[in-house]
């Protein structure tokens, strides 16, 4: 075993290196991922092993940066663009929605978008506004495009490398406070889970408790927490929001017969909506109680003094856990 | 605003059909090209009059008309070389004629029984893009392909490529169009900017888009910008030859406002006389396109009288033809419809096929009963 420990930073940026060796085609594309490396540094060193060709510092323009990017998988290359901040994607909506997703259906199948649209999302780093958002929902409801979002290194490492090699378009969501938060041990020459796939990380009985992303984390914390009360929560890592896998989640709930979803995004109509029905169609005769959505408040994202109290933090999942219980 | 209307504009053929001199471009065509030229025009003319007519008769959803802006489109898409690639908004059938395009492709488009499914690759013609502007942004990246390829400033003839986008008068107030500018100049992309001012978006004229002609736009940006008589094929063919054998040798991009004018309705949805004067439309017919080259051919006796009606009755055919193959083009089958999201379907979509399978299946049955 080729085992390395690194953060979920330097995961990306060894997964993006490696995807770029085994594939001239690849180019990375965004604003100050060049020399800077990124405001992240998760591109850091690739433009001076790759070049300028490959490594494009872009103009401060996002829909320019999709909307190239689009041009150039025409011409046969597989760019992965990097969104600065979840806040900044916005401008280049249109491209990603309008176009990227839709190039392969209105061409009857003869043209293909394989782009990576790499976003680091959620709050929790104290910044201010635009920079703390999660917009996983609004492209998880575009057809033809999927959503993955990674919550640890190892599947970071693994999952951007998957998604540079898919045909399609992927939204690639990476938990920004994890970035440099978490360390884990890398086997680079193992057999990594199909991108496409959730996991169970952590078994349990009393209930399930679903999270992608940094409320991965948010979840398992409350599983350990839990255990002083007698609570055994099972926790899945959903890592892809579209398609959805939900054969995991049924089987646990079939199980379990409660489940609680956990997400940063605004709980209105947000990624736990879509859950929670497609739990309650699949898994109605087995639930002991509805289906309970832990998110962030339908409010625009809050000044950083005080998003600890917007982000679903250990206590707000245990108490949607109690509530359950208690139905 | 008087530049707006009164231009400085390249020309070389008169409304007239008298050729004229310009200091800076010239047209190295012979009179055998001018007459294959005026064929490509009266018959582009003729497909987009019969798609109109089938419009009328419920054939088509909709029809964007080009009549008017044949000899831009001509003039540049006969400047591109095989290899050069163009992307095209949704009014380009004259360029699509250019590029081998089957006039039926723009025609199922326009029915509704696709949504434009021409091969790109095989045509080297991107598909038409509904939203306004949003190709220029990909011509632009794919000529940064281009240059990765090493496929810019080789000397070599059949090797070197650019890429030219189609767009508007309108799409110029968008965003996208001042980023694919950008783009191309601070990259130095291999790209030709070709925006047909047809004096009209919609019902807004160019003067609700801008304060200075367009072409003057590109200076700003770094790169350099010519207005050119939009109705004059030699001259739009003159100048973009030029423009894409600079970009081509890797001198960047440049822009070209054809100056020219919609006769027809935005779409076929448009009532034009609700806002623009009919004497407006009467003046433009005096610089009608394929008069002036008729007009030439004639002047010259490049070609006799039977070449006019070879071609008039060649146009007949292709109008004959095409109404009765849209009339007899099938619905698609409604099981399309789950095809071709991702390159592998989804178990979800997958699910999702089935379901709408057995549900129509139940409704045949019932009707049997």
């Amino acid at each position: 075993m080729s085992a390395t420990t690194m953060t979920m930073a330097k995961a990306l940026n060894a997964g993006l290196r490696r995807a770029m060796d085994d594939d001239a085609k690849v180019v990375l594309m965004g604003e100050d991922i060049g020399r800077l490396g990124g405001v992240f540094r998760i591109t850091d060193g690739l433009q001076k092993d790759f070049g300028d060709e490959r490594v494009i510092d872009t103009p401060l323009a996002e829909s320019g940066i999709l909307g190239t990017a689009v041009g150039l998988a025409l011409r046969g290359y597989r760019p992965v663009v990097e969104i600065q901040f979840d806040g900044f994607v916005y401008p280049a909506y249109d491209q990603i929605v309008s176009q990227v997703a839709k190039f392969r259906y209105r061409s009857g199948g003869r043209v293909t978008m394989p782009i990576v649209i790499r976003i680091p999302f959620g709050g929790g780093i104290g910044a201010v506004e635009h920079h703390s958002e999660s917009p996983e929902a609004q492209f998880a409801h575009t057809p033809g495009l999927k959503v993955v979002a990674c919550s640890n290194p190892r599947d970071a490492y693994w999952m951007i490398q998957q998604a540079v090699a898919s045909p399609d378009p992927v939204v690639f969501l990476e938990p920004k406070r994890l970035y440099h938060s978490t360390k884990a041990e890398i086997d680079v020459e193992a057999t990594p889970a199909p991108l496409f796939s959730s996991q169970v990380v952590r078994p349990g009985t009393s209930a399930t408790v679903l999270a992608y992303g940094p409320s991965v984390s948010v979840a398992m914390g409350a599983a350990d927490a839990g255990v002083a009360d007698g609570l055994d929560l099972e926790v899945i890592d959903l890592r892809t929001l579209s398609p959805l896998d939900l054969g995991p989640v049924h089987e646990s709930v079939r199980k379990t017969g409660r489940a609680v979803v956990v997400h940063e995004a605004h709980r209105n109509l947000g990624m736990g909506a879509e859950i929670a029905a497609r739990i309650t169609e699949e898994c109605f005769y087995s639930l002991e109680a509805p289906v309970l959505r832990v998110g962030g408040y339908d409010t625009p994202y809050p000044p950083s003094r005080v998003e600890e109290t917007w982000l679903p933090d250990l206590d707000r999942v245990l108490d949607a856990v109690d509530r359950s219980l208690a139905w | 605003m008087a530049d707006l209307v009164d231009p400085p504009l390249v020309q070389l053929l008169t409304p007239e059909g008298e050729r004229v001199e310009h200091p800076d471009y010239r047209f190295d065509g012979d009179d055998e090209m001018i007459a294959g030229l005026y064929r490509d025009l009266v018959l582009t003319r003729r497909i987009d009059t019969e798609a109109t007519a089938l419009q009328r008769h419920g054939e088509l959803g909709i029809w964007a008309s080009l009549l008017g802006q044949e000899a831009a489109q001509i003039g540049s898409g006969r400047a591109l070389a095989p290899q050069d690639f163009a992307f095209p908004t949704y009014r380009e059938h004259g360029v699509a004629w250019c590029r081998d395009v089957d006039p039926m492709a723009l025609l199922r488009l326009f029915r509704g029984t696709d949504q434009g499914t021409w091969d790109p690759d095989e045509h080297n013609f991107g598909l038409y893009t509904i939203v306004i502007g949003a190709q220029t942004l990909h011509a632009t990246g794919y000529a940064m392909g281009i240059q990765r390829d090493g496929a810019v400033g080789t000397g070599e003839a059949g090797r070197d490529a650019a890429v030219v986008a189609y767009f508007g008068d309108g799409a110029t107030s968008q965003g996208d169009v001042n980023e694919a500018f950008v783009y191309a100049a601070v990259m130095n992309a291999p790209v030709v900017f070709f925006c047909q001012n047809n004096q009209w978006a919609i019902s807004e004229p160019t003067t609700r888009q801008t304060r200075v002609p367009l072409y003057q736009r590109a200076a700003g940006f770094g790169f350099p910008g010519v207005r050119v008589d939009g109705n004059d094929v030699l001259a739009v063919h003159a100048v973009t030859t030029e423009a894409l054998q600079r970009a081509r040798e890797g001198s960047g991009p440049s822009l070209i406002e054809a100056f020219t004018y919609r006769m027809g309705a935005h779409t076929t949805t448009d009532d034009p006389t609700r806002y623009r004067v009919s004497d407006e439309v009467e003046r433009w017919k005096l610089r009608d396109p394929l008069e002036r080259v008729r007009a030439y051919l004639r002047r010259v006796h490049a070609v006799d009288e039977a070449f006019f009606t070879d071609i008039e009755t060649e146009a007949e055919a292709i109008g004959e033809r095409l109404r009765a193959d849209v009339r007899a083009l099938p619905d698609p089958d409604p099981t399309m419809l789950f095809g071709n999201v991702f390159t592998e379907q989804t178990s979800e979509l997958a699910a999702e096929q089935a379901e709408y399978a057995a549900w129509s299946a139940s409704l045949e049955s019932e009707v049997v009963r």
